[in-house]
């Protein structure tokens, strides 16, 4: 009997914990796409408050700016996001980096092509396919990955802007250090690293200015 | 004692019935056109690297082992190379744009680099997917000199 006992609690143990570990990784995604959903409405709130509270990179997205192009208030959309992120990297900040990426890559999904010319479109497509892969990324990563991905990234969207055109005036920046010489771009022409944060925080120069 | 039993019984019944659900095996004897080894034809060292060490995951083809025949075992594992596949299938690679390789290939570098690739739950078992320092530095040097190819 006493053998029975313990033969049963091992079937049990082992199939529980079988089945519980064919499971987690669906579990984990869905906990993911909740999550992302909630940090979408979270930083929208959030931005509207940017202008007061903080003195980082922001941009007029009121509704009396509105904009008359659909396609163009997409692009400005993934500027924002992108700026958001590159603030929580140079905060060191891994939790709202991984928001940005997570509301990014939100944002990317639903840009609308349409309006542009199939050449631009093509390669509009091609820029997304690869931004939103590593916004997803960076909303998954330890600090060190988000920053690799923020390097590539900033290429997509340095190319994505050379396509859409911005009514912003942005700086394009420029570290030495990282990674072979890394690019961003920022909404002021101040150098703030995203690269490195506060540890070099100063590190770079203004390579061009966009507008 | 007699509730541990059902309990026990009714447990066995679903072990044994979920042997019979079917699973869709990452499987196909066809290697297309796009794929990473025809596309770029690195020399047969890399090749075999890349097969024994990669393609389990990131391929059309997974040579399973003998374990996948048990449920849920083989979800699991499905789950797995599901993901791999979505992230970098080598099968497809002619068909991703240059900015997508770029990018591919950086991650690769970085993976192979940190040793975060291949997956320690996947070398646990196979031992031989187990990247020796020579077999990781000759990919990297490899996947390094074709990304700047690319640029």
């Amino acid at each position: 009997m006493k053998n029975l006992k313990v033969t049963t609690t091992i079937l049990t143990m082992a199939f529980i914990s079988l089945t519980t570990m064919s499971c987690k990784d669906k579990n984990e995604k869905t906990n993911e796409e909740s999550h992302s959903e909630m940090s979408h409405e979270h930083s929208d709130n959030h931005h509207d408050n940017d202008h007061s509270e903080m003195n980082h990179d922001t941009m007029n997205t009121s509704n009396n700016m509105k904009d008359s192009n659909a396609q163009n208030t997409d692009a400005k959309q993934v500027l924002v996001d992108y700026m958001a992120l590159k603030d929580a990297l140079v905060a060191t900040n891994k939790n709202e980096a991984a928001n940005a990426g997570k509301k990014l890559e939100i944002t990317l999904s639903g840009f609308n092509v349409s309006s542009y010319t199939t050449e631009e479109q093509e390669e509009l497509k091609d820029i997304i396919a690869d931004a939103k892969e590593h916004a997803e990324h960076i909303g998954k990563s330890e600090m060190d990955h988000q920053r690799e991905h923020f390097k590539t990234l900033s290429k997509d969207i340095m190319d994505m802007i050379a396509i859409t055109g911005t009514e912003n005036t942005l700086y394009q920046q420029f570290c030495p250090m990282y990674d072979g010489g890394s690019a961003w771009l920022s909404m002021n022409k101040d150098i703030k690293n995203p690269y490195y944060g506060n540890k070099m925080l100063k590190c770079g120069k203004v390579q061009k200015e966009i507008n | 004692m007699k509730i541990v039993k059902i309990i026990a019984l009714v447990l066995l019944a679903c072990f044994v019935g979920i042997q019979f659900v079917p699973t869709e095996l990452n499987q196909s004897d066809i290697v297309p056109k796009t794929d990473f080894l025809l596309v770029n034809n690195p020399s047969e060292h890399i090749s075999s690297v890349l097969q024994e060490s990669c393609y389990d995951c990131h391929s059309n083809n997974t040579d399973y082992p003998w374990y996948n025949k048990i449920q849920p075992v083989s979800w699991f594992l499905e789950n797995h190379i599901e993901g791999g596949k979505e992230e970098l299938n080598f099968n497809e690679w002619g068909t991703y744009s240059n900015r997508r390789k770029n990018s591919k290939i950086k991650s690769i570098i970085s993976q192979v680099e940190a040793e975060e690739m291949p997956l320690s739950t996947y070398t646990l078992i196979h031992r031989g997917a187990i990247l020796s320092n020579s077999e990781m530095s000759l990919l990297i040097n490899y996947m390094k000199k074709l990304k700047d190819n690319l640029e």
